[in-house]
């Protein structure tokens, strides 16, 4: 195994690995956001005790995800030393960005929330709680931001050896920072929505009479089910357009069309398989694909076989990964849409099914996040930057492929700790009795 | 003064701002190896815990400024120093998460783990910050532009001069974490930490002589601003904060103590940056080879959008801050760790 493979396997590992941590927080610190506000606003006990709650689970799983962005945040110039001296007239503006308008205020912030309920008066313990949802989600915005210059660079003209930034706005506001950046965000809002609906529904399992896990389940399902349905559309049919528009041999890739055509079916189910690009079992709708991407059943949509071999990202694993991701997607709404028609009927207490399903939920919306970042940074291959540089020409030449091993085997052996360790707690966390309620 | 002089302050802004404030949480955390009791230990975690992430931050921001500003030095000696850095993110990340997860499990076994993690954690980077800047004065074996091409090993790092510069910083940490434990708590404990504190600034200033001796000879190049009056000034404040320090905290000063402290580590990062400037990193196989402001800088267009960025960002970033230390002011409560307010053990003051 040569340098470059490691290192992109590190890269994988410690992106995948973070990326678990996140959308959880992000979406877990805006129904604290909101839970604090009703405990505060309608002096409900209740609320108080499901922010105190949850703050907990919320706690655990951002100082996993601080300690491996941490990580993150210096790989680039460990592993990828040729990508950072290219892109780093631009690529690290939005990183420092974040450092100071986001996570700053996000962690300065969660001390406050965590440690200072009875140090400040509950209008400033609320809004130190906003100030994270609000510093987290600023922060998703600096990343994907980032990333997205990768995938769509704008703002910025290869000059002396490397890309050099023309316009700040341009660069920021590239294609696909918007479409990609509201898709991301309800997702995790989506995340954070079924942490809370499916612990509290172990709650209601355990005691159908749980005021905790009534109020908290109330709050998870109505917040799940009007962003598992924004999540999907219209943030991710207009970001498919997107891709279709800016990058078609990932949209090739990740939706199975391999030969370009008008009326491009829509493929709802196959199995790929590459090489050579071919797809079995496959059940498509005709000119369905046409139709979502371009508006019209007529418009030709451009398949894979159009690209150069040496052009084309992974057919396999980008279509595997978007497909699971869409399906998942569609669960989530699925299950919301009936959770909250069962609460409305005023029988979700007593539905131990839909409770249950709710339960065993909690780790799909993290899985669909996996999948879609997956089938985004797969889709964008060969390229590290969009077709101005090559993931193969972009690894540290100084660093050896057993020097990229060794650090590959320990932190792999590291994230599978913390990975166990965090789950561990979370799950001890979440079984445990909330502390009695008091206003 | 041009933009990239600017951005050589700001970097060594950000590194200073992270010295003074994580350095307090690292020699806090290094000298928690030391305690005499389980509930001793939960203090000190209790004196940090509602800052520390916050402390934090000042790296992650200055690696993301470094990147912005000056890439190709980010890109050099990240990947240079490959191994060193992966060692330190190993200690970080144990840190990180050993200050939440301690008090979550209650078994003395569970505690006893991450206390250690907690610990080396700490003095780990508070050794191993030392070495980088260590490795950075002495020059460190970069070829000729436009590659810089890195042509040493990860060996080379441990020279005897980079150690006894790591020796230097932890010496200086376990001091500024002394002083700062000694504000936070009462009786015993704080008197302990006073002395300590003398401790460890003798051994400091020890080693911070011998350290400045030996820099004459390995990097003669960095003694070529003194002509400039500049240099005095810094150095002046310096060695008045030097003596400000340990009279500060023999008379029971505490507070004073830590600004004191605080002002050692500036002033010694602010001496060392003017003496390199306009280098960022000396290079050992030929000074023509070093890494400077202009030769590793992004564009003036970058430097100059980050520079109306951190001229919006950072004064409210220092005002929250400010605000937050306020609202933590005071002695460390008892049962204000992670712990209790995790675990939600506390009752509510009189205050809800």
């Amino acid at each position: 195994m040569d340098a470059l493979f490691l290192a992109r396997l590190q890269f994988a590992v410690t992106v995948g690995f973070h990326f678990i941590f996140p959308p959880i927080s992000i979406g877990l610190a805006w129904m604290l956001c909101i839970a604090e506000w009703l405990g505060w606003r309608k002096r409900d006990p209740v609320y108080v005790q499901v922010g105190r709650f949850f703050a907990k689970l919320f706690a655990i799983t951002f100082a996993v995800g601080v300690a491996t962005g941490i990580v993150m945040e210096f790989q680039f110039g460990t592993n990828w030393a040729v990508y950072s001296k290219f892109v780093g007239d631009i690529f690290g503006a939005p990183l420092a960005a974040e450092g100071v308008f986001a996570f700053f205020l996000e962690s300065t912030f969660m001390g406050l929330y965590i440690f200072g309920r009875d140090r400040v008066s509950k209008g400033v313990h609320w809004f130190s709680s906003l100030m994270v949802a609000v510093g987290a989600t600023m922060s998703a915005f600096w990343i994907v931001a980032a990333n997205s210059w990768q995938q769509t660079p704008a703002g910025s003209v290869v000059r002396n050896g490397r890309a050099e930034l023309t316009s700040f706005y341009d660069a920021i506001f590239n294609p696909s920072t918007m479409p990609r950046y509201l898709h991301v965000v309800t997702a995790s809002l989506v995340t954070g929505a079924f942490v809370v609906a499916g612990v509290a529904a172990y709650h209601l399992l355990k005691d159908k009479d749980s005021v905790f896990g009534r109020k908290a389940l109330r709050l998870g399902v109505a917040w799940g089910l009007v962003f598992a349905v924004l999540e999907v559309m219209p943030f991710g049919h207009f970001h498919a357009q997107q891709v279709a528009r800016t990058q078609p041999e990932k949209f090739a890739a990740i939706e199975g069309l391999y030969t370009s055509q008008t009326a491009a079916p829509l493929v709802l189910f196959g199995i790929p398989f590459s090489p050579p690009p071919l797809i079995k079992a496959k059940v498509e709708v005709p000119g369905l694909l046409s139709y979502m991407a371009f508006g019209s059943v007529g418009e030709r949509v451009r398949g894979i076989d159009e690209f150069p071999l040496e052009d084309r990202p992974p057919l396999w694993l980008t279509f595997v990964s978007f497909h699971n991701m869409v399906v998942l997607g569609l669960w989530f709404i699925a299950l919301m849409g009936w959770a909250a028609f069962r609460l409305f009927s005023g029988k979700l207490w007593e539905d131990r099914l839909v409770l249950k399903a709710l339960m065993w939920s909690i780790p799909l919306p993290v899985a669909a996040c996996q999948l879609g970042w997956m089938a985004a940074e797969v889709g964008r291959q060969p390229w590290i930057v969009y077709k101005l540089l090559r993931t193969s020409e972009a690894h540290s030449p100084t660093v050896t492929a057993a020097e990229v091993g060794f650090s590959l085997v320990l932190f792999g052996l590291i994230y599978l700790m913390l990975g166990a360790l965090w789950l561990f707690l979370m799950i001890k966390k979440a079984k445990a009795t909330p502390a009695p309620a008091h206003a | 003064m041009d933009l990239n002089t600017i951005w050589f302050l700001l970097v060594g802004v950000l590194v200073a701002g992270y010295a003074v404030l994580d350095g307090f949480d690292l020699g806090v955390g290094a000298l928690s190896l030391f305690a005499r009791s389980s509930e001793e230990r939960d203090v000190y975690v209790a004196s940090i815990a509602p800052v520390w992430d916050g402390n934090e931050v000042w790296l992650l921001t200055g690696g993301g400024a470094l990147f912005a500003a000056f890439p190709i030095v980010y890109a050099t000696v990240f990947s240079g120093f490959y191994l060193a850095f992966m060692l330190l993110l190993v200690a970080l990340i144990a840190r990180a998460v050993s200050i939440e997860f301690r008090a979550l499990v209650p078994s003395p076994g569970w505690t006893k783990v991450w206390d250690w993690a907690f610990g080396l954690g700490s003095l780990l980077p508070a050794i191993l910050f030392g070495v980088a800047v260590g490795n950075v004065l002495r020059g460190v074996p970069i070829g000729p532009a436009p590659e810089f091409p890195w042509q040493g090993s990860f060996l080379g790092l441990l020279n005897p001069y980079a150690v006894l510069v790591g020796l230097v910083s932890c010496a200086f940490f376990v001091m500024h974490g002394a002083i700062y434990l000694r504000m936070k708590t009462d009786g015993e404990l704080a008197d302990r930490m006073g002395r300590i504190a003398l401790g460890a600034f003798a051994a400091f200033l020890a080693l911070y002589a011998a350290a400045t001796a030996a820099t004459v000879v390995v990097s003669p190049f960095l003694f070529q601003k003194t002509s400039n009056p500049l240099f005095w000034i810094l150095a002046a404040l310096l060695v008045a904060s030097l003596v400000a320090t340990p009279v500060f905290t023999k008379t029971g000063r505490k507070a004073l103590a830590f600004v004191a402290s605080s002002a050692v580590i500036v002033f010694m990062i602010l001496v060392a940056a003017l003496s390199a400037y306009p280098a960022l990193v000396p290079s050992s196989t030929s000074l023509a080879n070093s890494l400077t402001i202009y030769n590793a800088s992004s564009t003036p267009l970058t430097l100059y959008t980050m520079l109306v960025i951190a001229l919006i960002g950072v004064p409210i970033m220092l005002g929250y801050t400010i605000f937050v230390y306020v609202v933590f002011k005071g002695k460390a409560r008892p049962g204000e760790g992670y712990g209790a307010a995790v675990a939600g053990a506390k009752p509510a003051s009189a205050r809800r």
